[in-house]
């Protein structure tokens, strides 16, 4: 019997395809890691519904637990992943990687709709930033542009 | 037919796959021709959001009718009488103003939809449903904004844009006026009754309308009617066409 920590330790060396510093605990796409029987059930929260990255992260977290017997991934829909599941250090990483983290929490879904948040630059901090898109590199992410370095720089939106 | 379904609720459920995947398809031929790169992005991004949602709602229909059915059945061999989808979704991209007028109405009509669906008495359609409302609200700010700046922008663009707007009001009809389908899932408690979305979707409509300085939403204008009961626009044909034909010919192929 292998015990959760020693799993939830395993699945932190997981990486992201599309974003190589979080890992899939980082990003908080794992609800529940356990075995039952010999068997390792996980349950996996999709980002988005369309991500085509979805089928690379379950094989790669498949391929993080083999040494521990057969994994099952179950994917969940409910509730729905919201960045608000991402990790402290998961937003750290991610800022450190040039991408500004998700700001504040993913509230009413109706106040997405309109409000635009104040995201500042990874890089020099600045607060006076521009959005250039809504929709960035991938469907999670925005493009925006700092006004006082004028680097362009992805936004991991709130969801 | 072919993957044709008398049963009430996979009929709904198609319906509503049937939305997002001609949608997705339709988005997805902006890819390579976006006006510049990051629109050309933009609009793939939510082509990816609908096909993934269609796929949700295809496996859910599958699972209800049985007999071996797959998610690609329902999208790669039916034939067109089959599509239950609004009119609107199959309409062409046409310029830019056209491809956002119609992306615009539907936003702010699946917003609603998919708010009344996250209530829904089938489990399954309201876990699909409080997912992807969150993505639908990216795409409603999106075409919402761009609305905005085309009729607030230009003599060239307004003028544009309003007819595009214009154009697209006869299919928006459709959204409103319930079919047999509707009707059964709006008494079941699956699906909202559409004829009550209309007020709620009107009103934002309007106040984005306001907003890009163009007329309000044309109430008197009839709905085109048709597409929920499979009588299609000619243009159905070509989409099903490029997109069912690598299936149909290799109807085992895998990548
Ligand atoms: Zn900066």
């Amino acid at each position: 019997m292998v015990s959760e920590e020693a799993l939830w330790k395993a699945l932190e060396g997981v990486m992201d395809p599309e974003v190589p510093v979080l890992s899939v605990v980082d990003l908080g796409v794992i609800r529940r890691v356990a075995q039952e029987d010999t068997v390792i059930h996980v349950d996996l929260a999709p980002t988005y519904t369309g991500c085509p990255a979805m089928d690379v992260i379950q094989k790669r977290v498949e391929e993080g637990l083999a040494e521990f017997g057969p994994v099952v991934v179950h994917t969940v829909l409910d509730p729905p992943w919201t960045t608000d599941w991402m990790s402290e250090a998961g937003r750290a990483k991610l800022e450190a990687y040039g991408i500004a983290p998700p700001v504040g929490k993913a509230s009413d879904k109706r106040s997405l709709w309109a409000v635009q948040p104040t995201v500042h630059c990874p890089r020099c901090k600045s607060q006076n930033t521009e959005l250039i898109s809504l929709f960035g590199s991938t469907a999670c992410k925005s493009l925006y542009q700092c006004r006082d370095c004028q680097e362009p720089f992805d936004y991991f939106k709130c969801l | 037919m072919k993957w044709d379904t008398c049963d009430p609720k996979a009929a709904y459920v198609l319906h509503l796959a049937d939305d997002a995947l001609i949608l997705g398809q339709r988005l997805s031929e902006w890819c390579g021709h976006g006006p510049i790169l990051e629109q050309d992005i933009a609009l793939t991004n939510i082509s990816l959001d609908l096909i993934g949602l269609a796929r949700q709602y295809y496996q859910y229909a599958a699972e209800i009718m049985g007999d071996g059915c797959t998610e690609n059945d329902l999208a790669y061999f039916r034939d067109s009488r089959a599509f239950k989808n609004h009119l609107l979704v199959e309409q062409p991209n046409g310029h830019w103003g056209d491809t956002l007028a119609r992306q615009f109405y539907f936003d702010t009509f699946h917003f609603f939809q998919l708010e009344a669906l996250s209530n829904s008495t089938d489990e399954r359609l309201g876990q699909i449903a409080r997912k992807a409302i969150k993505e639908c609200a990216y795409h409603a700010q999106y075409s919402a904004e761009w609305i905005i700046r085309l009729g607030d922008g230009t003599e060239e663009s307004q003028a544009k844009v309003k007819a595009s707007l214009a154009h697209f009001e006869r299919f928006a009809g459709e959204f409103f006026v319930p079919s047999d389908v509707d009707t059964q899932a709006a008494e079941k408690g699956w699906g909202p009754a559409v004829d009550a979305l209309r007020p709620a979707w009107l009103e934002k409509v309007n106040s984005i309308l306001t907003l890009a300085k163009v007329p309000s939403f044309n109430e008197s204008t009839v709905a085109r009617t048709g597409g929920k009961a499979g009588i299609h626009s000619e243009h159905h044909g070509y989409i099903l066409a490029e997109m069912q034909s690598l299936a149909r010919a290799y109807p085992d192929a895998s990548w």
